[in-house]
C-alpha cells in the first residue's frame, strides 16, 4: 500500500507553477482527456497560443474571468509508490493567508524561483512562511533553466542565495532541483540538458523524501473528541474516548493521566470498528477505554503522567491575520484549539515582522489582513498546550471573530 | 476485520489509512459541534462509503444524526432497493425527502423543454427538508477531485441563510482546526471525504468489502446515445428525434437521476475489474456521466451557490 504525502506549493503563474503542477498531472496521468480538452478549448477562446495549464486548477468563474487565482486548490495525484496531495496556493493575491492555509498540513513545500530572475522577495516571502509553519521539508525548484542555457553557475547562484537566507529561518530539509517545467526537464525525467546535476527529478525526490520520521511519536496527546456511550443492552456500561492521536503511541496497559484534572488511570482497551488494537500512534482515530470511571469530556486531554503538555492561560504566539478588520490589543476572540473552544483577550501585539525583510516593528499598533505578528494572549479557561515546534497539533489554534463567525487569525504557539 | 491493513511500515498508516482516520475525525468533530446533523445519501459509491466511515466513527453506539435521501422520483430501482435494505442492515434512521412532493406543493416547477431533469429541483426539496427540520450541518460525499468548483470547497463549507455557497468569501482552513461556527438559519456541508480520488473510494470498498448497487457493474440494458452519453431508456428518458435505442453492456460510474446520468460502455463486472477500469480510464467520472455538468464552464459552481449538494 502507497503512503500519502501532503505537499504545498507556492509560487506565480509567471514562476511556471501552473506548468509545473500541470506536467506533474499529466505525466502521473491525473489529468484526464476530457480536462485537458475542456482546457485546450478554454485557451483558444481565450486567445492564448499555448494550452495554459493554469485553466485546470483556476475552477472559480471569478478566478477565470479575472484570469487569476483566488483560493487554495487541491489536486490529487498518484505514483506506484505514493498519493500526494497538492495544496495549490497562489502567488499573488491573498498569498500569505492562502500559503498560510495551504502549508498548515504541508509535509513538503515547493517554492519556485524563476532562474532568470534568481531569489525575489515573493520566493523570500514563500521560504520563510514555509518554515513558519513548520513544514519539514522545502524543495526550491528553480525552474526555466532552459532560458538561461542550462547554466549549472545560474543554478548554483541561487542556491547560494537560498541558502544565505535559510541560515536566517529554521529549515529541517532544503533541496534544490534544476527544472524546465515547460520541457519536462528534471520533473519526472531525468535532464539530458544538465548533466552537471547529479540529483533526483522533482518527482522521484517526492516520491522518496522520508516522512515518517517526521511525526512526533513521543509525546503522548490525546484529545477527547467524542464520547462513545452507545446505552444499548449490549453494550450497557461501555464507555469510549473517541479521538485521533496527536503525537506519540499509546499502548493497553499504559497509565495516562487525564487533563485538565489532573487524575491517572490505564488504558484498558483500545477500539476500532475491526476490532480491538494492541497500539495507537499519531494520526489514527481510535475510541480509548480507561480503567477508572472518570469524568471525562470533550476538549479534555490524555497524556504520560511523566510527559505533560503546558497547561497554561497565557500564551505567546505567531499570529497571521485572515480578515479585514485588524487584530489590535484588547480585542476579544473565540479560540479553537485541539478540540477545545474558549475566549481569549489580546493583550499585546509584542511586534509586526516583515516578512520580506524578517525585521521586526515593536511600535506596530495593529495586525492587518496578511500580516504575521507575535502576540501575546490570555485565555479564559487553561490551555493545554506544547510549542508549534514540538507538536503542530497541540502548538497551534484559530482565532475566530465572534461577530462574524470568520476565522480571523491563525495562531503557532512559542515555547514559554 | 476487513481485508487489507491501514497500517504498514511501524506506526505508519497506509494512504487509505490516513484518509479513513481524517474523515472519521471530521465526522467525530460535526457530531460533537452541532446539534442537528444529517447524513445526505444518494445510495452512492460515496456515500456508501460515508455510511461506512460513520460506522467506524461512532460504533458501537447509534449514529448520532439520521440519513437522509432527496429522492427525485427518477431514481433507479436497483438504488432505492439498495437504500432500503443497507440501511436496515445498519439499524439507522432513514428521512426520504420527496422532489415529487415539492412540486406537488407547489415549490419548484417540474422542468419542461425538450430535455426535463429534476436535477435542479432537488436543491428546493434538500434546502426545504433542511429547514423543516433545522438541520445545522449535513455530511455529503463530495470530492474535491471531482470537478474543479469542489477543488476549492472547505471540508466544512458555510452556508447563508438561503443555503447558499459563497466561492469568495470562504473561510480559511488550518490544520484539522475546523470553524463551524453559525447563526441559526445557517448551515454546515461537511465533506469528510474530500480528500478521496475516485480510485481511492473504490480502493475502499474493496477493502472493506462494500456492497453497491447493481448497476455499478457492468450489465446489459437498453440506451440511446445524447451528447456523446449513453442514457438508460426508461419511463423518464426516451429516444426523440433521430436518437436510436440499442442494447449495450454497460455500467455507471455515478449514481443520480436517470435523466441526466449516462452509463458507459463497460464490461467490468467485478470489483477488481472496475478498479481496474478507473486506473487505466482517461475520461473524469462527470465527464464522462453527468449530463448536469456539461451546461457551462461553471455549471457545477453555479449549482452549488444555490445549495446544491
Amino acid at each position: 500500500m502507497p503512503d500519502l504525502l501532503r505537499l504545498a506549493t507556492a509560487g506565480s503563474v509567471d514562476d511556471g507553477k501552473s506548468t509545473l503542477i500541470g506536467r506533474l498531472l499529466y505525466d502521473s496521468k491525473a489529468i484526464l482527456e476530457d480536462q485537458l480538452a475542456s482546457v485546450e478549448r478554454a485557451s483558444t477562446q481565450r486567445g492564448y497560443d499555448y494550452t495554459n495549464l493554469a485553466l485546470l486548477t483556476d475552477g472559480l468563474r471569478a478566478e477565470r474571468e479575472q484570469g487569476i487565482t483566488i483560493d487554495v486548490a487541491y489536486r490529487y495525484f498518484a505514483t506506484p509508490r505514493r498519493k500526494f496531495i497538492i495544496a495549490d496556493t497562489p502567488g499573488h493575491v491573498q498569498y500569505t493567508r492562502n500559503m498560510v492555509t495551504g502549508a498548515s498540513t504541508a509535509d513538503l513545500a515547493v517554492v519556485l524561483v524563476d532562474a532568470r530572475k534568481g531569489l525575489l522577495e515573493q520566493s523570500r516571502r514563500h521560504m520563510f512562511i514555509a518554515t513558519l509553519l513548520r513544514i519539514p521539508h522545502v524543495v526550491v525548484a528553480i525552474n526555466k533553466m532552459d532560458l538561461v542555457d542550462w547554466d549549472e553557475a545560474v543554478f548554483r547562484d541561487i542556491v547560494r542565495q537560498c541558502s544565505d537566507f535559510a541560515t536566517r529561518l529554521e529549515v529541517a530539509d532544503l533541496t534544490f532541483v534544476p527544472v524546465s517545467a515547460l520541457h519536462g526537464d528534471n520533473v519526472v525525467e531525468r535532464s539530458q540538458n544538465m548533466p552537471w546535476y547529479r540529483g533526483l527529478p522533482l518527482l522521484q525526490h517526492l516520491e522518496d523524501v522520508h516522512i515518517a520520521s517526521d511525526r512526533n511519536l513521543i509525546d503522548v496527546r490525546f484529545p477527547v473528541q467524542w464520547i462513545v456511550r452507545p446505552m444499548s443492552d449490549a453494550y450497557h456500561d461501555y464507555r469510549g474516548y473517541a479521538g485521533q492521536v496527536a503525537s506519540g503511541v499509546v499502548k493497553v496497559g499504559d497509565s495516562v493521566m487525564v487533563l485538565p484534572s489532573g487524575l491517572a488511570t490505564r488504558i484498558e482497551s483500545i477500539d476500532t470498528f475491526d476490532g480491538p488494537v494492541e497500539e495507537a500512534f499519531a494520526g489514527m482515530s481510535v475510541v480509548l477505554r480507561l480503567t477508572d470511571d472518570l469524568d471525562i469530556s470533550r476538549g479534555d486531554m490524555l497524556c504520560r503522567p511523566n510527559n505533560k503538555p503546558t497547561v497554561g492561560q497565557d500564551v505567546e504566539a505567531m499570529v497571521c491575520w485572515l480578515i479585514d478588520r485588524p487584530l489590535a490589543p484588547g480585542a476579544k476572540y473565540a479560540v479553537k484549539h485541539t478540540t477545545r473552544w474558549s475566549r481569549a483577550v489580546v493583550r499585546d501585539l509584542r511586534y509586526r515582522l516583515d516578512i520580506n525583510t524578517l525585521h521586526r516593528d515593536e511600535d506596530a499598533s495593529n495586525l492587518g489582513l496578511n500580516e504575521i505578528g507575535r502576540v501575546a494572549i490570555r485565555l479564559t479557561s487553561p490551555l493545554l498546550y506544547d510549542s508549534y515546534r514540538r507538536n503542530r497539533t497541540t502548538g497551534s489554534f484559530i482565532l475566530v471573530d465572534e461577530a462574524t463567525n470568520a476565522t480571523a487569525g491563525a495562531g503557532m504557539i512559542l515555547e514559554g | 476485520m476487513s481485508s487489507g491493513s491501514s497500517v504498514i511500515g511501524r506506526y505508519e498508516l497506509s494512504h487509505l489509512g490516513a484518509l479513513e482516520a481524517e474523515a472519521v475525525s471530521v465526522m467525530r468533530e460535526v457530531a460533537a459541534e452541532f446539534e442537528r446533523p444529517v447524513l445526505l445519501f444518494s445510495g452512492g459509491k460515496d456515500s456508501i462509503v460515508l455510511l461506512r466511515l460513520a460506522e467506524k466513527a461512532f460504533r458501537p453506539g447509534r449514529f448520532p444524526f439520521p440519513v437522509m435521501h432527496i429522492d427525485t422520483g427518477h431514481n433507479f430501482d436497483e438504488v432505492l432497493e439498495f437504500r432500503d435494505r443497507r440501511l436496515a442492515e445498519i439499524g439507522e434512521r432513514l428521512i426520504v425527502a420527496s422532489v415529487q412532493e415539492s412540486i406537488d406543493r407547489g415549490r419548484v416547477a417540474e422542468e419542461t423543454g425538450p430535455r426535463p431533469s429534476r436535477n435542479r429541483a432537488q436543491t428546493t426539496t434538500l434546502l426545504d427538508a433542511i429547514e423543516k427540520y433545522e438541520f445545522d450541518a449535513c455530511f455529503g460525499g463530495a470530492r474535491r477531485d471531482e470537478e474543479k468548483a469542489r477543488a476549492k470547497e472547505r471540508i466544512f463549507s458555510f452556508r447563508d441563510h438561503f443555503g447558499q455557497w459563497d466561492p469568495k468569501a470562504q473561510r480559511p482552513e488550518l490544520w484539522s482546526l475546523y470553524n463551524g461556527r453559525i447563526c441559526k438559519g445557517e448551515h454546515i456541508r461537511a465533506f469528510p471525504i474530500s480528500n478521496w480520488t475516485e480510485l481511492d473510494v473504490w480502493q475502499y470498498i474493496e477493502k472493506e468489502q462494500l456492497e453497491i448497487p447493481s448497476i455499478y457493474f457492468s450489465h446489459r440494458r437498453r440506451v440511446f446515445e445524447r451528447d456523446s452519453m449513453l442514457l438508460a431508456v426508461g419511463p423518464h428518458v426516451a429516444p426523440s428525434g433521430d436518437e436510436e435505442a440499442f442494447e449495450a453492456s454497460v455500467r455507471y460510474r455515478t449514481v443520480g437521476d436517470m435523466t441526466c446520468t449516462g452509463a458507459v460502455e463497460s464490461t467490468a463486472a467485478t470489483l477488481a475489474e472496475v478498479i481496474e477500469e478507473v486506473r487505466s480510464t482517461r475520461v473524469t467520472e462527470r465527464g464522462a456521466t453527468r449530463a448536469d455538468d456539461r451546461f457551462s464552464e461553471a455549471a457545477m459552481e453555479d449549482r452549488k451557490k444555490e445549495g446544491y449538494f
